[in-house]
């Protein structure tokens, strides 16, 4: 008898231990975790699509500067590298946050997690100041199509990191009064995939936007 | 038959979870793929900026690294996999990607023609008149 429940054990992920059948034709639903999960991957997915509209207006009004200036003579690079490192090493604490929180490790969790908030701040910091600058020196989204397309694009993905870093204070504040609770872990998830897209879709942005804009 | 069965039939894993390994390996996962996505941004700024290698190659190689990014992010973050345990998340993805290609090429594509085959703008608005 304990042979046979070992046997399955291994070969048996729904637990039906020894009603081989039954996995046919009741397997009934999956976990909850794994419906958040890819529900929230499908969210992405049309956020992504979203945000292809938004490259889709750019690349087709990039040249339309109505005498007004182009992405050379606009772009700092400089502060784009720094902004990308800061996005990329958000990601990575974000990641260690993910794991701390599946092993139920309160202050390493809490401590990524702050790491990340503070990086994401640091990036809408410099975002902020190069929006400002350019209104600054006259090249608003007001100027041309081609600026109304970059605060566009570039402003979506920003209001997406904010909502991004509100939700990251939720999560910390969850864990701290609730603890690692099986719904809290599902937002924990869902949090950590939302972040990294939004790094992938930096990836875009600083590559089409800023790179190939940078070209005279 | 029913080993057969359940040897196909493996639980599936939500977007973002890790198959096996422990802590250490997962750090470890991520910290390569920190790496990797460091490496590919520097090599797309090099690329940028230098005059060393032959100049409309820049946007193709630019777009290539991005592209290649993008596969590490989806690797070693978002642990987007081929395996049996991810179909369902990968054929989602696919369908993304179809779309996004869909957009972006469909809208630079009727645009261009647009720009090729209208006249430009001062001319009909005096055609107007």
């Amino acid at each position: 008898m304990a042979d046979t429940t070992m046997a399955y054990a291994h070969s048996d992920p729904h637990r039906l231990r020894g009603i081989p059948h039954a996995a046919v034709v009741h397997e009934g639903p999956a976990p909850k975790r794994i419906v958040t999960g890819f529900g929230f991957w499908i969210f992405l997915l049309s956020d992504i699509v979203m945000f292809s509209c938004f490259f889709a207006t750019y690349a087709v009004l990039v040249d339309q500067t109505a005498g007004g200036p182009n992405g050379s003579e606009l772009f700092d690079l400089r502060r784009v590298a720094v902004e990308t490192v800061l996005l990329l090493l958000s990601s990575f604490t974000c990641g260690l946050a993910n794991i701390a929180a599946d092993i139920r490790n309160k202050p390493w969790f809490q401590v990524s997690m702050a790491a990340t908030c503070v990086l994401g701040l640091a990036f809408l910091y410099l975002e902020a100041t190069e929006f400002a600058d350019l209104v600054a020196r006259g090249a608003g989204p007001t100027r041309s199509a081609f600026l109304t397309a970059f605060f566009s694009l570039v402003g979506c993905h920003g209001l997406h990191v904010s909502a991004g870093i509100l939700w990251l204070l939720t999560m910390m504040a969850q864990v701290f009064a609730k603890g690692f609770r099986a719904d809290i872990g599902r937002r924990i998830m869902c949090f950590a995939l939302f972040w990294h897209a939004l790094d992938i879709i930096w990836v875009a942005v600083f590559s089409v936007v800023y790179l190939l804009g940078s070209k005279p | 038959m029913s080993d057969q069965f359940s040897e196909q039939h493996r639980i599936d894993l939500a977007p973002g979870d890790e198959g096996e390994g422990g802590v250490g390996l997962r750090v470890l996962g991520y910290v390569v793929g920190l790496g990797l996505a460091i490496l590919l941004t520097a090599t797309s700024f090099f690329v940028a900026g230098t005059d060393l290698v032959w100049q409309p190659s820049i946007p193709v190689a630019i777009i290539v690294l991005a592209i290649a990014q993008m596969g590490v992010h989806l690797v070693f973050f978002l642990h987007i996999t081929t395996g049996p345990d991810n179909t369902n998340n990968v054929m989602a993805l696919a369908f993304g990607v179809l779309i996004v290609f869909l957009v972006i090429g469909g809208s630079l594509w009727i645009m261009a023609n647009l720009n090729q085959n209208m006249m430009p703008m001062d001319q009909i608005m005096q055609m107007q008149r």
